[in-house]
């Protein structure tokens, strides 16, 4: 489920208010708040669409997992599923490598 | 072509509600949404689709990705295509329309390569067009679905439908969920595509898919097929939510002690899982995959390694607990009946796509992945948009109709009874997890089962209606409880095993039971069966 919005790094889009497919997020006058954790279905969206890296899905589906985000600052983790899937401009190239091709059939 | 003039028209309407007059209203803006609302506007009709979340993120797709059922228009490769399902799904397919699928699902994958969707090139240059990166297609489907001028709403759950005098759908109505008002759209043509129905089971990407469309359908009288192939289950991580199967095909099933689960696999032996997780925890290790394979499927599905990377587990090498999580019809092949090549239901203005629609035509009782669901959500996501397009064109001047709420179940107060939205989930959920219930059927089980949710029915629709803020999640839970009714009715119709329907009190196929369930009602839930095409053909030569 959505554990983390990284104050420091969320720009108050609210982007991930818009995306959620399961409206978790609440607008406010600041940033937005994780209003309904447990309507998350842990799909990973709201990251891999928030252009600050800025939230942090825990991997849990069923179990809370508070995390502490300035550990999380030390890890990879913020951003790692949008640099994967070729959504960074860094990363573009990996949009076009999908091998699923080599894999079908097994 | 222009499309300024062919936008749906905002009309006045009271504060606290927002009103527009469509051609087609398409409700959900998954794939088979997306594509309908896409093919509808193309063919010059005004159009909103309203989304229970967001357009682009929403449904199984988004979330996923999915394999395609893309093959060459080579006729060799096609008859293979066709003959190898056709044994696993029972026999229940059709072959025109499986034809006719791979032809559309051909014509539309050459469009998406034309709007720009980055399918990869193999080594010789060929363009492979049999897997989609879901984030990536949703995204390029929203986009064109805009550019075809099609109103979208999103966070914009439908509550129900909207029928005219002679109970033709004239449109639907629903919330605005973040901003706390309510939508109209008066429609000559509506388009389901509100996806399955998976029980709020947390199989990736499917908590939006709660069979709200199934329960609209029914409500104006439309009746059901298949939905006794309603019991697909996928494997996870215990923890997880990825229910990507397609990996564990490398991978080995273990007991806590180590040992090796017998039979256990991902293709032709899930069953096999599901009694041994009866017994206590299984584990998995996708040993088999050697390094090749292993970068292939990090470059190819990136979401699958969220869960292991998060937690520092290595499925290559570690063992971690899987468990089954329910499908439901997203993964099975029931859904609303199709009457006619244009998608259209049994009900007159009412069109069905994807997920929402039975799947049996192309699958029989058999889905062993997304790659013939997302086929079918493509074609007949665009032949449903073509079709409810050329009905709105022929009706009549429809701005005079009177309309009537179809709504019936949470809208209506009569007992002083408080409707119980979560608690009712858990009822069903309690009814159609257990795999010794759903996975595994036997008449008394199922009676059994049906006995309680027959009951929870006559309290539901006994109950006041919901408040307001509860309303949406009082008709999902709605839905979820008459879907488990039309399969478990469709279950015991079928006194035989089938697909994925498997009996334990008649575990052989029953050559006289190659035709169809079909099923519908809510008060009483009633189901009667129809002949296979290839039947009625042998029955006419004879």
């Amino acid at each position: 489920m959505i554990e983390v919005i990284d104050a420091e790094r969320c720009t108050s889009c609210d982007i991930c208010v818009n995306v959620c497919p399961t409206n978790v997020f609440d607008k406010t006058d600041g940033i937005p708040v994780i209003a309904r954790q447990s309507d998350c279905q842990t799909c990973f969206l709201c990251e891999l669409y928030c252009p600050e890296d800025a939230l942090y899905v825990a991997p849990y589906a069923d179990t809370r997992c508070p995390t502490d985000v300035v550990a999380l600052r030390q890890t990879a983790a913020f951003g790692s599923y949008r640099r994967a899937v070729g959504w960074t401009d860094e990363t573009r190239d990996l949009r076009g490598i999908d091998r699923s091709y080599l894999l079908f059939g097994h | 072509m222009t499309t300024n003039d062919r936008r749906a028209e905002r009309l006045a309407a009271p504060d606290g509600s927002v009103e527009f007059d469509a051609d087609v209203l398409v409700i959900g803006g998954g794939p088979a949404g997306t594509w309908a609302a896409v093919s509808a506007a193309e063919r010059g009709a005004r159009v909103v689709l309203a989304d229970k979340g967001f357009c682009g993120t929403s449904g199984a797709t988004a979330a996923a990705g999915t394999g395609v059922w893309f093959v060459d228009p080579d006729p060799a490769l096609r008859e293979t295509a066709m003959a190898s399902r056709e044994k696993m799904g029972g026999y229940l397919q059709d072959r025109r329309w499986m034809a006719r699928v791979l032809d559309q699902t051909y014509q539309d994958s050459d469009r998406l390569a034309a709007w720009g969707y980055p399918y990869p090139v193999d080594d010789s240059g060929k363009s492979q067009r049999n897997s989609l990166q879901g984030p990536e297609y949703m995204r390029l489907m929203r986009k064109r679905t805009k550019q075809a001028g099609v109103t979208i709403l999103d966070h914009s759950p439908a509550l129900e439908l909207l029928v005219d005098d002679d109970g033709a759908v004239a449109g639907a109505s629903g919330l605005r969920r973040q901003k706390h008002d309510r939508w109209t759209v008066r429609a000559r043509a509506v388009v389901i595509a509100t996806g399955g129905c998976a029980f709020l089971s947390k199989t990736l990407g499917s908590n939006v898919l709660t069979g709200d469309g199934y329960l609209m359908a029914a409500e104006v009288g439309a009746e059901f097929s298949s939905m006794e192939f309603s019991n697909a289950y996928a494997i996870s991580p215990a923890f997880g939510s990825v229910t990507k199967t397609l990996f564990y095909g490398w991978a080995t099933f273990s007991y806590e002690d180590g040992s090796v689960v017998p039979g256990a696999a991902s293709k032709g032996g899930r069953s096999a899982i599901a009694r041994a997780l009866l017994q206590g925890p299984v584990y998995a290790r996708l040993d088999m995959a050697d390094d090749d394979v292993q970068r292939d499927m990090r470059a190819s599905q990136p979401n699958f390694f969220l869960p292991f990377d998060r937690t520092g587990i290595d499925p290559f090498s570690e063992r971690f607990p899987v468990t089954l999580r329910l499908e439901g019809t997203v993964r099975g092949t029931g859904g609303l009946r199709i009457v006619d090549d244009s998608c259209a239901t049994s009900v007159p203005g009412l069109y069905a796509a994807g997920d929402a629609a039975t799947r049996e035509l192309i699958c029989g009782g058999f889905t062993g992945g997304g790659s013939h669901n997302a086929a079918w959500a493509m074609s007949s996501g665009t032949w449903a948009g073509w079709g409810a397009a050329g009905y709105a064109r022929q009706l009549g001047p429809t701005r005079q109709r009177r309309l009537a709420s179809a709504g019936s179940v949470a809208f209506r107060s009569r007992s002083n009874r408080p409707f119980e939205p979560a608690a009712l989930a858990k009822v069903v959920q309690d009814e159609v997890y257990p795999y010794e219930l759903n996975y595994f059927r036997d008449a008394s089980r199922l009676e059994g089962a049906l006995a309680r949710l027959d009951a929870a029915w006559a309290d539901a629709s006994a109950a006041d209606a919901a408040s307001k803020d509860d309303l949406l999640r009082a008709r999902e839970s709605a839905a979820m409880l008459a879907t488990s009714r039309w399969m478990y009715r469709s279950a015991l119709a079928r006194t035989e095993s089938r697909g994925m329907h498997r009996r334990d009190d008649y575990p052989d196929q029953d050559v006289r039971q190659r035709h169809y369930v079909t099923s519908g009602g809510l008060d009483d839930v009633w189901t009667a069966v129809r002949s296979h095409a290839d039947a009625v053909y042998a029955e006419a030569a004879e």
